[in-house]
């Protein structure tokens, strides 16, 4: 049984299918990468999964719960955490507040009006932004405006703030899109080590398939809005269904 | 101290030093010099200089920090001033109920319009908050002042009548607004030579009371909860995927300034007890924020500094007329000094909006972080210097 369980969803923009009954399962602890041709459907079933859209039919289950209906931060709070293809970070803030933000949202909720006692103050939550900033190894750059970093530091920055929420599931949208080979593989290597010391779940959508062959341990083909194969990386690559409707294609 | 860091302890000492001596510090020159129209301490201009900052301290705790930017705030400081009135009218002069009413009036209609127009963004949002500030306005203007229901008294606006009940009024207690029987238009003037200051009752109150925000603002600013709202501001979309409720906190910001101008038009009402319509007018919202432009859009201090620099174009500049200025430019010959004279007179008097808004537009377009940015590159530049006039001296002549 899978931690993140989509049972025939579909969803339609006018009269274009987007997404044809998709069934997929994420099993717990793998790294499972999503992939297709262009207008596959992956950002829509992502956006499916996070909340900001909603499917006409279908279900998606979280750990035995539904996640329809419900806001992006309700998600959030179940557990799930999203990585953008650009970079969605605090860009006005500093790299310390960015990280203090997430913690402070796993620690108090969705809202809490706590505005007497100083950021200053909140000792636990600074050691603990601190640690995750180091984990980074950006904790040299904790006073610099994020939005001055380079793309690769915002993505770490992003990925860190996913990870402080200690989050159950964490999807990664197109993570190196738009990135040099040495900070594509710099994210492959930080990803491998989130992997190897968390118990975590990472589903990933990706264009690159060195990416894609490097991590994960399933893979889904979605092609025109449907799943055409779900199975394991070495079989992916020979299957002749693939090659014909995305590798072949792509070549 | 106080709970707040250094720079911001600092911040507060020098901005009550500033406001308990202004009656000093705004009198500069003596009382009948030709300069002497330039002072601006007088108690009716210093209480506005406080309330204004009061109002635009509030009004940056929501633009300064989620960047919702209102365009109706104005509607807030009249329904405060209302309330204040009807506690005149109705129970007592005493101005301590008055202010604690407009504040919780203010609060709660802030709550009502901010829990509908928070629902956009944006332009938006203004479009909303302007909406909502002009239908009050209407409102107040005429249609809640009809015979059978007269809330607001129309045009002529609300004051105290003789045949008002004041329930707990007292012969003893000077009849116009008092703490306590402190009446707020007491004022102490001291002769230093040909200097005077006046200490005035009311003054010294709103002062006191702008500290006391003040420092509310400080540590909202320092705490999570403002820090949350910068981040509203910066990334609605990661705030959203990060598990947090932005609506929740845009609304708390909305309230407490919707608050902070409530505290303002009661604190008006107390300083001079009557509430007009006119006070809740878009130009009234528009101003706030330009203060809050001008001073510095997201500083602490910036907001306090655009309202005094703004009133005080309102007040002194506009005082000055044509006599004046022939009294200035008249060392030069007769042609000369008309020109002259020709030249300026858009500027001043009635045209003081223009100079105001000549300065805005410099001060937007050179200095875009306002007055506070001013201040900063000033103080860089001064910095620069000392550290080249102390490297040329180390190094030793070669």
């Amino acid at each position: 049984m899978g931690i993140l369980e989509v049972k025939n969803v579909s969803k339609n923009f006018g009269g274009l299918k987007a997404l044809n009954n998709v069934t997929l399962d994420v099993r717990e602890n793998t790294v499972h990468a999503i992939i297709g041709p262009n207008g596959a459907g992956k950002s829509t079933l992502l956006n499916c999964l996070v909340g900001k859209l909603i499917p006409d039919t279908g279900s998606v289950m979280f750990d035995g719960q539904s996640v329809l209906g419900r806001k992006p931060f309700e998600i959030n709070q179940m557990g799930i955490s999203r990585v953008f293809q650009t970079p969605e970070i605090f860009g006005d803030l500093t790299v310390m507040e960015n990280m203090l933000i997430p913690i402070f949202a796993r620690r108090d909720g969705a809202f809490r009006m706590h505005a007497i006692e100083s950021v200053a103050h909140e000792s636990a939550v600074l050691e603990q932004a601190e640690k995750m900033l180091i984990d980074m190894k950006m904790i040299d750059k904790r006073h610099m405006h994020a939005a001055s970093m380079s793309r690769g530091d915002k993505r770490r920055l992003e990925i860190g703030m996913c990870l402080s929420q200690e989050p159950r599931l964490l999807l990664l949208d197109e993570p190196t899109a738009g990135m040099a080979r040495a900070d594509t593989n710099n994210t492959i290597d930080l990803l491998k080590q989130i992997k190897a010391e968390r118990d975590i779940t990472i589903a990933i959508i990706e264009h690159d398939m060195h990416v894609v062959f490097s991590l994960a341990d399933r893979i889904t083909v979605l092609a025109q809005g449907t799943p055409l194969v779900e199975d394991e990386p070495q079989n992916i690559r020979g299957n002749p269904k693939v090659r014909e409707a995305y590798l072949g294609e792509t070549a | 101290m106080l709970g707040l860091g250094k720079k911001d302890t600092t911040l507060l000492i020098v901005v009550a030093v500033l406001t308990l001596c202004a009656p000093f510090i705004l009198n500069p020159f003596p009382a009948g010099s030709a300069m002497a129209q330039f002072n601006a301490g007088y108690p009716d201009l210093m209480q506005r200089f406080v309330i204004f900052g009061i109002f635009a301290v509030g009004f940056n705790i929501l633009f300064g920090l989620t960047g919702y930017l209102s365009f109706g705030h104005a509607a807030f400081l009249g329904v405060g001033s209302y309330s204040a009135v009807w506690i005149f009218k109705l129970f007592t002069y005493n101005v301590l109920p008055a202010i604690a009413l407009s504040v919780v009036v203010a609060g709660l209609f802030s709550l009502l319009i901010g829990f509908v127009s928070l629902r956009r963004s944006g332009i938006y949002f203004s479009i909303l908050t302007l909406a909502f500030a002009q239908m009050s306005f209407a409102l107040a203007y005429s249609v809640l002042s009809n015979p059978k229901f007269n809330l607001t008294n129309g045009e002529t606006g609300l004051q105290v009548y003789t045949d008002d009940p004041q329930w707990f009024h007292s012969d003893r207690l000077p009849d116009l607004p008092h703490l306590f029987g402190l009446s707020m238009r007491a004022t102490h003037t001291m002769h230093m030579g040909d200097w005077s200051f006046s200490f005035n009752t009311g003054y010294y109150l709103c002062a006191v009371v702008m500290l006391l925000v003040f420092y509310l603002a400080i540590r909202i600013f320092r705490s999570p909860f403002g820090m949350m709202l910068r981040a509203v501001k910066s990334n609605q979309q990661r705030m959203n995927y990060t598990g947090l409720n932005t609506r929740p906190y845009t609304l708390a910001a909305f309230v407490i300034s919707g608050m902070y101008a409530g505290l303002a038009g009661g604190l008006m009402a107390a300083m001079d007890p009557l509430a007009g319509a006119e006070r809740m007018q878009w130009t009234a919202s528009g101003e706030v924020v330009l203060m809050t432009i001008l001073g510095g859009t997201g500083t602490l201090i910036g907001p306090v500094l655009g309202a005094g620099f703004i009133k005080y174009f309102e007040n002194i500049f506009s005082k000055i007329n044509d006599t004046v200025l022939h009294g200035w430019f008249g060392f030069l010959p007769d042609g000369l000094e008309d020109v002259m004279v020709f030249i300026v007179h858009p500027f001043i008097g009635k045209g003081w909006h223009l100079t105001l808004g000549l300065l805005f537009m410099l001060v937007v377009i050179f200095l875009p972080g306002g007055l506070v940015e001013g201040g900063q590159r000033l103080a860089r530049w001064i910095r620069g210097r000392r550290a080249e006039d102390s490297r040329r001296k180390t190094e030793p002549a070669e």
